[in-house]
């Protein structure tokens, strides 16, 4: 119990760096999944190849190795000076884009065909077909999963702990190593990753509710 | 129409022609990027001869040797015991009585909330802190550690998947069987959990697959498994002053995906033979489900009847 009391900046600063890293991810895993979903549907199939290996290779890896091999590989190959969060956010970023690239590409198939073939058929561009008819229905079926996804990616965060970034696990490893008693420690970082979840379900209702197009 | 999807039609002439150019300047943007990565690997000398030489060393054999079995023991007995927890927490979540449905319904959420390493974490301090009165020695507070963290996450995901399952048997079986006289637990044992785990298989499989993967945070808590002993070996060996991660991180993850992908092939096989029963219900999809790792809500992978359309 006092744990949290005289330990409140450690929490604070643990919560803020798992809030950090998982935004970061975030970003970096639907700008990716996209990319990647986009190439999965495309019709030329040298990209349909690529994507279709990215998501095979990245769902079958566990995160810790990906973890790895962005701490130690990484830096060696690519760039020298990155720091922990940006390599940790490299490594769950790309996760994560696996499956955000399946959910938006099951997303884009649940549109029914007909839909698409009567805004050809009504003189609509490709934009214009994507734009006003497919990615508003599309967005309905998409956002429930992604939601799923993120709150997944929020529970991955505290691998990262592990690999010397401030976050939660870290600081959870801290206090315990400090002699405080596991059990309460468990108890309040497992009620700020219930706070996080929460406040993630609930956003992506809000989302659904205003994006959410009805059939 | 073939070639027909949701985004574009059937090519035409000119969409034929832009399509083989954007197809040529993909493929050699794709293998630029490849020889990208691998000329600078080789830049750093990661794919001297030397370096992978360490792989016809007897210990490097057996160490990876001693992990992939240490992985697979892991897996099983969490994947048999996440099983039965997944069972009997489906079951009480069922339950006719509200404190067992609360108490299993309070465990399920729970377990699912928190991180898996954390949970692992604090079982492995606890049987560490414990470890004379338990009688461990060696390595097994980590193992044990490891099995429980994962039995206890995937046994309630396994919960929630199997729950899914039992509510999508037709309400006409139960009310069958219990017009017949049986009793709750007749009816659940011999009716509703068999038809559930047929039609949930592919996805139980999936997240069997997950609870593989999470065998790798066994590296974090120190447990001697494939990932553990794979750093080992790229921090102990040397090769000409330079550390060998690459062609041994290389070698894990092919494992890894090898395994992954064996048991997601049983999984879509299983899922294959079963939508092409006639009767019965149909079987859910071979995807896995939501929480930590996972894509599809549970609800999404609910199994329609053979012959029933989705809407």
């Amino acid at each position: 119990m006092n744990v949290l009391l005289d330990h409140l900046p450690e929490f604070r600063d643990g919560f803020l760096g798992t809030l950090a890293i998982t935004g970061a991810s975030a970003l970096l895993a639907l700008v990716l999944g996209v990319l990647i979903a986009s190439f999965r549907v495309s019709p030329i199939p040298p990209l349909r190849a690529f994507g279709t290996a990215w998501v095979t290779l990245l769902r079958n890896t566990p995160l810790t190795l990906l973890f790895l091999v962005a701490v130690f590989v990484v830096p060696q190959v690519l760039v020298p000076g990155a720091s922990p969060f940006v390599l940790a956010t490299l490594a769950l970023g790309f996760y994560t884009s696996a499956f955000v690239c399946e959910a938006v590409r099951s997303g884009i198939n649940t549109v029914p065909l007909g839909q698409a073939e009567a805004a050809r058929s009504i003189g609509m561009t490709f934009s214009q077909t994507l734009r006003l008819i497919v990615l508003p229905q599309a967005t309905r079926t998409v956002l429930s999963p992604l939601s799923s996804i993120f709150i997944a990616m929020t529970k991955n965060s505290a691998i990262a702990g592990a690999f010397s970034v401030g976050e939660m696990f870290g600081v959870a490893k801290l206090l315990s190593d400090e002699g405080y008693a596991i059990a309460w420690i468990f108890l309040w970082v497992a009620l700020a990753y219930l706070v996080i979840t929460f406040s993630i379900s609930g956003l992506f209702r809000l989302l659904e509710r205003r994006l959410g197009v009805g059939r | 129409m073939s070639g027909a999807s949701v985004l574009y039609d059937v090519p035409g002439p000119r969409a034929k022609v832009r399509n083989r150019v954007y197809m040529v300047f993909g493929s050699v943007a794709l293998l630029a990027l490849l020889a990208f990565i691998v000329l600078r690997l080789d830049a750093k000398g990661q794919f001297d001869a030397a370096k992978w030489d360490i792989f016809n060393y007897a210990g490097v054999r057996t160490s990876i040797r001693d992990g992939v079995l240490a992985t697979l023991q892991v897996f099983a007995i969490a994947a048999v015991l996440s099983l039965v927890l997944g069972v009997v927490l489906a079951v009480a979540r069922l339950s006719d009585h509200k404190p067992v449905r609360w108490v299993a319904t309070g465990f399920i959420e729970f377990f699912r909330a928190v991180p898996l390493l954390i949970t692992v974490y604090a079982l492995w301090v606890i049987i560490l802190s414990n470890r004379e009165d338990l009688g461990f020695s060696g390595n097994q507070a980590q193992f044990w550690a490891l099995v429980l963290g994962l039995t206890v996450y995937n046994g309630s995901v396994q919960a929630e998947v199997l729950r899914a399952g039992v509510n999508s048997v037709p309400k006409g079986q139960s009310e069958a069987a219990y017009a017949l006289g049986m009793s709750k637990t007749q009816v659940m044992s011999t009716v509703l959990i068999p038809q559930a785990v047929r039609a949930m298989l592919p996805t139980i499989i999936s997240q069997l697959v997950v609870t593989l993967k999470d065998t790798s945070l066994g590296y974090i808590i120190l447990y001697e498994e494939l990932l553990y002993n794979a750093r080992s070996i790229s921090t102990n060996i040397i090769v000409d002053g330079d550390d060998t991660y690459v062609p041994v991180l290389i070698v894990t993850g092919t494992i890894y995906v090898a395994m992954c992908l064996a048991l997601s092939a049983l999984a879509n096989w299983i899922e294959r033979r079963g939508r092409r029963t006639k009767t019965g219900i149909g079987v859910s999809a071979a995807a896995e489900p939501v929480t930590a790792t996972d894509a599809l809500e549970v609800g999404d992978a609910v199994p329609t009847a053979p012959g029933q359309k989705e809407n």
